[in-house]
C-alpha cells in the first residue's frame, strides 16, 4: 500500500476531550482518587467503584491487578462485529501489550463510554459534504452527543468513536506506568521502554511488570502532551488479528445473554398483544396456573407492549404453559391488513408532508417544463422486515436488597439503566446492567422491551433472578421492524442519456418517533427524520436538478433500526431508477455511475476497481449476467456487482465482488467478514423476507416463513479494500444497502425483467 | 429415566415429551447446544445421539435412545477438535451463536464423508443457519479440517 493512501485519516470526532476521558480519573482499589487533572471535569471512571482486590484503573477502559493481569474494557456490544478485537487492539497497541495477554470486558453501562460518532453521523447532511454548514451541524450533534451521553452500539461508529479515545487511554496508562518505574529506578521516564507488559531500563537492564507499577501508577497524571503512535510504528493496528472471542464462540461457552445462569433461578417467557401497541382486555390463565413447573402468571402493561409472563421453573415449561393462557386481546392501533397499510403509504406518497434535507437546482421547475412523455418514472416498494436475530430476544434480572441487576444482550446499556430504572421507580444508582455477548443484533437489541420485561418480573419472584426468555415465534411478531416504504422516481434525460432532473418522494413511517415513544414517551419526537431518505438523498451523484422529499406515514407498527436502516431500501430504489435510466438509452450502467459521480474520486475508484474484479463488461456464458451498485453509507463507499446465473428457470446467485472504501481499516480480516456479512444479510432480505400482516397481527412466525440465505445459496463473495476516503467510515452496516439493488440489476440484465418490488421471490425463483 | 449425556448418566424425573435441548440448557446446564426456534428450523441446537447429528429442541427426551454428545465433549480443554481448530484457523465465528450447530454438523459430516464435495457441505448444512453470514468461512474451514482428514 502507498504512503499516499496512508495520510493521517481525519476522524469527524474532530475535538474531543482528550483530558476530559483519560487524565486524572486514575485510582487504585479502596477509591483513592488523586492527582485529578482539572483541565475539564469529565465523567467519572466507572471502574472506579467496583474495583478487585489488587486491581488499580487509569481510566475508564484500562484496569491492571498486582498479578499482571490486564483488562481492556471495550465498552461496546459484541455481536459478531468484532470489537473485542479491535477495540481492544487500540488500548493494546498503545500500552505495548499482546492481544492474547489481556482480559476484555464490555464494563458496566456509563456515560464516560458515550457514543459520540453515532450521533455526529445522525446530522443531516451528506458524508461526502465537507462544507462548512455540514461542519457546523455536525458540531451541533457532537455538542449534542456529550449532552445526552448515551452508551450505544450502532451505526458501524464503534471504530471511528474509539480511534483516538482508546488509544489515548492505552497511551495515558502507559505514560503513569513508566512515571512509577522512573520514581522506583531513579531514572527519567524517557530513558524507560516499554515491552509485552513490562517497562524496561535498557540501561540497567532492570525491568518490572505492570503489576508490580500499576498501584502506583494509578496515582499519577500522565503528561500533557501525550503523543499517539503513528501508523509505521504501529504493530497491531492496520494487520488482522485473531479473534479474542474465538475459543469461548467455537466451545460452546455459556457467554450469551440465554446462557445467563443464577443460583436460585426462575425461567420465564413473555406473550404480548400480537396486536402490536393493542391493550389486553382479559386474561383466563387458571388453566396454566396448574401445570407442571408454573410458579406464577403475570400480567404485564408497558410502554413497549402489554400482555402476560409466565414464570416457571423451566423455560420448555413456561412455554407450554403460556400456549394455555387465553386472552382476549384489544386491536392493534394500525390498519389490519398489509393492503390497508400499503393504501396509507399511498395516499402519503401522494398527500402527505413532506419534507427534504438537500436540493440541487430547481426540479420541480424542470419537471413542470417538461411534457409528460420526457419524463421517466418508476415507482418502487419495500415491505417490513423482521431482525430475526439467531439468538431470541431475552434478559435476566434480579432485584433483591434495593439492588438491580439486569443481565441483557443489548446495545444501549445508558439508555437501559434509565428506563429501567424508571419502570422499578429506582434511582439509575440502583440499577446495574451487564452487558452479555449478543446472539446477533442488527438494530433489534437497542430497544428496551426485553429488558423491561426481565425487570417487571424481578418484582415479582421475592429477590429471585429471572430469566426470561422468549420463544422464537414472540420473536419474529413482536420484532420493531424495518419500516415498509413506497417511492415515485422520476427523471429527465438529455440527448447523452444522462439525467438532468432527478426527484423522489419516499412514503415511509419514521423511526425515530417509533424508538422514542417506546423509550422515553414523555419525549417529544416531531421534526425530519434523515433515515427515511438516507441512501438516497446523500449519495455522491450530480445531478443538475435534484431532489429526494421524504414524506411520513403516520401507520403505528412499531419500526426500529434494522442493519443500514433506510439505506437499506432506499439504496434499492435509487440504484434500480439509475439502472433503468441506464437501460432506457442503452447506456451502461457503470459509465452512467462513473460519470455523475466523477467529482468524486473516491467513488469512482470503487467504481473502477470492482468492474475490473468482475471483468465487467466482458460477455458472459449464455444464461449468466452481472449487475452494480453503488452506495456510500455509515462514512464508507461501497461498490458491488452481483453475478446471477439461470438454472432450469431459478436464479442462482453465484458471485459478488465488494470493493469498500472506509479511509482506513484497522483490522482487514475483521472488516473483509463485515463487508461478507452485510452482503449475505442483504442478499437475504431480497430473495425472499417480508412481514405481512393480516386482522392485525404478523403473518410470519418463524424460520419456515420467514427464513434467510442457507449455506447451499450462498454465493462465492470476493472483497477488496481502498483506503482513499479522507474519513474514517463504519464497516457492520455499508455492506448491506448495495447487495439488494445490485442483485435486482442483475436479474434485469439477466432477463429484461425489472422489478421494482421487494422481495425479489415475488417474481422470480431462486435457486 | 436415564440419560447418558457426554459420558456421564443422569437420572431425570421429567416429563418425557420434553425436548431435549431443555433438558440439557435448563436442567443439565450444559449451554452449547442454542435455542433458536424450536421447530428444528435453524440448527443452533444440533448435538449428537450415538454420533448422528439431531436438532436437540424437537426431540422429545423420552425418545432419546443413545448416548448424547454435546459441543462441549468434542474436544476438550488441551486438545480441541480438528473441526474447532480448523474454525478458529479460519477465524469463522462472528457473532458465534449458531456456531455449536454448525460444528456438530460438521463434525458428523466428516465423519461419514472425510472429504466432502462442495454438495456435500451444502446438503449436511443447509440445515444450519447463520445470520451473520460465515457461510464462506464456515465451508473453507470444513475443507481445511478435511484436509487434515486425509492427511491423518
Amino acid at each position: 500500500m502507498s504512503e499516499q493512501q496512508h495520510k493521517p485519516k481525519k476522524s469527524r470526532l474532530g475535538k474531543i476531550a482528550r483530558r476530559t476521558f483519560l487524565i486524572g480519573t486514575g485510582a487504585i482499589a479502596g477509591g483513592l482518587a488523586v492527582g485529578y487533572y482539572s483541565y475539564q471535569r469529565g465523567f467519572d471512571n466507572p471502574l472506579l467503584s467496583d474495583l478487585d482486590r489488587g486491581e488499580s484503573t487509569f481510566n475508564p477502559f484500562v484496569k491492571i491487578a498486582t498479578d499482571n493481569t490486564i483488562t481492556i474494557i471495550v465498552p461496546r456490544a459484541e455481536m459478531g462485529q468484532g470489537v473485542t478485537t479491535t477495540l481492544a487492539a487500540l488500548v493494546a497497541e498503545e500500552l505495548d501489550v499482546a492481544l492474547d495477554a489481556v482480559t476484555v470486558e464490555h464494563g458496566p453501562a456509563s456515560s464516560a463510554y458515550l457514543n459520540q460518532a453515532m450521533l455526529i453521523d445522525a446530522a443531516p447532511v451528506p458524508a461526502f459534504d465537507d462544507s462548512f454548514t455540514a461542519g457546523g451541524y455536525r458540531g451541533a450533534m457532537e455538542i449534542l452527543s456529550k449532552f445526552l451521553a448515551i452508551q450505544a452500539t450502532g451505526g458501524s461508529s464503534s471504530t471511528v468513536d474509539a480511534f483516538e479515545k482508546m488509544r489515548f487511554a492505552g497511551c495515558a496508562a502507559r505514560e503513569v506506568l513508566k512515571q512509577a518505574a522512573a520514581e522506583k529506578f531513579d531514572v527519567s521516564p524517557a530513558a524507560l521502554a516499554t515491552n509485552n507488559g513490562r517497562v524496561e531500563d535498557t540501561a540497567s537492564g532492570r525491568s518490572a511488570t505492570y503489576g508490580e507499577l500499576a498501584a502506583r501508577a494509578a496515582t499519577m497524571s500522565p503528561p500533557a502532551n501525550m503523543q499517539l503512535r503513528t501508523r509505521s510504528q504501529w504493530k497491531l493496528l492496520g494487520k488482522s488479528q485473531p479473534r479474542t472471542d474465538i475459543r469461548q464462540k467455537v466451545t460452546g461457552a455459556p457467554i450469551f445473554g440465554i446462557d445467563v445462569d443464577l443460583p436460585d433461578m426462575v425461567y420465564a417467557t413473555v406473550k404480548m398483544n400480537p396486536h402490536l401497541g393493542g391493550r389486553v382486555n382479559s386474561i383466563d390463565a387458571s388453566q396454566a396456573a396448574d401445570m407442571k413447573g408454573v410458579i406464577k402468571v403475570v400480567p404485564i402493561e408497558s410502554q413497549t407492549g402489554n400482555g402476560f409472563a409466565v414464570i416457571a421453573d423451566n423455560s420448555w415449561r413456561a412455554f407450554q404453559a403460556a400456549e394455555a393462557v387465553t386472552v382476549d386481546w384489544g386491536p392493534a392501533p394500525y390498519p389490519a391488513e398489509t393492503a390497508q397499510i400499503t393504501g396509507q403509504l399511498r395516499e402519503t406518497l401522494e398527500t402527505g408532508d413532506r419534507f427534504s434535507l438537500r436540493e440541487a437546482g430547481d426540479p420541480d421547475t424542470a419537471f413542470s417544463n417538461s411534457a409528460p412523455d420526457q419524463v421517466l418514472e418508476a415507482e418502487y416498494e419495500v415491505p417490513f422486515l423482521a431482525h430475526a436475530t439467531m439468538e431470541p430476544m431475552n434478559a435476566t434480572a434480579r432485584f433483591k436488597d434495593g439492588k438491580l441487576d439486569i443481565w441483557s444482550p443489548n446495545q444501549s446499556p445508558t439508555i437501559i439503566r434509565s428506563v429501567c430504572a424508571s419502570v422499578a421507580n429506582l434511582d439509575p444508582d440502583q440499577v446495574h446492567v451487564h452487558t452479555t455477548f449478543l446472539g446477533g443484533g442488527f438494530g433489534r437489541r437497542s430497544e428496551v422491551d426485553f429488558s423491561i420485561y426481565a425487570v417487571k418480573l424481578a418484582m415479582e419472584t421475592g429477590g429471585r433472578p429471572v430469566k426470561v426468555t422468549w420463544t422464537r415465534e414472540e420473536d419474529i411478531t413482536h420484532d420493531t421492524y424495518r419500516p415498509a416504504a413506497l417511492a415515485r422516481y422520476q427523471a429527465l434525460l438529455n440527448d447523452q442519456g444522462m439525467p438532468t432532473a432527478l426527484r423522489a418522494t419516499v412514503a415511509s413511517p419514521s423511526i425515530i418517533p417509533s424508538l422514542i415513544g417506546r423509550t422515553y414517551p414523555s419525549l417529544p419526537a416531531g421534526g425530519p427524520d434523515k433515515t427515511l431518505i438516507e441512501g438516497a438523498y446523500d449519495q455522491p451523484y450530480a445531478i443538475d436538478n435534484y431532489r429526494i422529499d421524504a414524506a411520513k406515514a403516520e401507520i403505528a407498527v412499531p419500526v426500529g433500526f434494522w442493519r443500514s436502516v433506510g439505506n437499506s431500501f432506499n439504496a434499492f430504489m435509487q440504484e434500480s431508477f439509475l439502472d433503468e435510466i441506464a437501460a432506457s438509452t442503452g447506456k451502461d450502467p457503470l459509465a452512467l455511475r462513473l460519470e455523475l459521480s466523477k467529482s468524486w474520486p473516491v467513488a469512482t475508484r470503487v467504481l473502477e476497481k470492482v468492474a475490473q474484479m468482475a471483468h465487467w463488461g466482458e460477455t458472459l456464458p449464455n444464461g449468466r449476467a452481472q449487475g452494480i451498485a453503488f452506495t456510500l453509507s455509515f462514512g464508507t463507499w461501497v461498490a458491488q456487482i452481483v453475478q446471477v446465473r439461470e438454472i432450469d428457470g431459478s436464479i442462482k446467485i453465484e458471485k459478488v465482488w465488494c470493493v469498500a472504501d472506509p479511509g482506513e481499516v484497522l483490522d482487514p480480516a475483521i472488516f473483509k467478514a463485515q463487508m461478507v456479512s452485510g452482503i449475505i444479510f442483504g442478499l437475504s432480505s431480497a430473495i425472499g423476507q417480508e412481514i405481512t400482516f393480516s386482522e392485525g397481527m404478523v403473518e410470519q412466525s418463524n424460520f419456515h416463513d420467514f427464513d434467510a440465505m442457507r449455506m447451499n445459496q450462498c454465493p462465492a463473495i470476493e472483497v477488496e479494500i481502498l483506503e482513499n476516503s479522507p474519513h474514517m467510515g463504519g464497516a457492520g452496516e455499508p455492506g448491506t444497502p448495495p447487495s439488494i439493488p445490485a442483485l435486482a440489476n442483475a436479474i434485469f440484465a439477466l432477463n429484461a425483467k425489472r422489478i421494482r418490488h421487494l422481495p425479489l421471490s415475488r417474481e422470480v425463483d431462486f435457486a | 429415566m436415564k440419560l447418558s449425556v457426554n459420558g456421564t448418566v443422569h437420572d431425570l424425573d421429567i416429563e418425557p415429551e420434553m425436548p431435549l435441548l431443555w433438558v440439557l440448557r435448563d436442567e443439565l446446564d450444559i449451554k452449547g447446544p442454542k435455542f433458536g426456534c424450536g421447530i428444528a428450523a435453524c440448527g443452533a441446537c444440533t448435538v449428537h445421539v450415538d454420533g448422528e447429528p439431531v436438532r436437540s429442541c424437537t426431540l422429545p427426551i423420552g425418545d432419546v435412545e443413545g448416548e448424547v454428545t454435546t459441543i462441549e465433549a468434542i474436544g476438550s480443554a488441551d486438545s480441541l477438535h480438528a473441526v474447532q481448530q480448523a474454525w478458529i484457523e479460519e477465524q469463522v465465528p462472528q457473532c458465534g451463536y449458531c456456531q455449536s450447530g454448525q460444528i456438530m454438523s460438521a463434525v458428523a459430516l466428516l465423519r461419514e464423508i472425510p472429504n466432502p464435495s462442495d454438495e456435500d457441505i451444502d446438503s449436511a448444512l443447509s440445515g444450519n443457519l447463520c445470520r451473520c453470514g460465515t457461510y464462506p468461512a464456515i465451508r473453507a474451514a470444513i475443507r481445511r479440517a478435511a484436509t487434515k482428514n486425509i492427511g491423518a
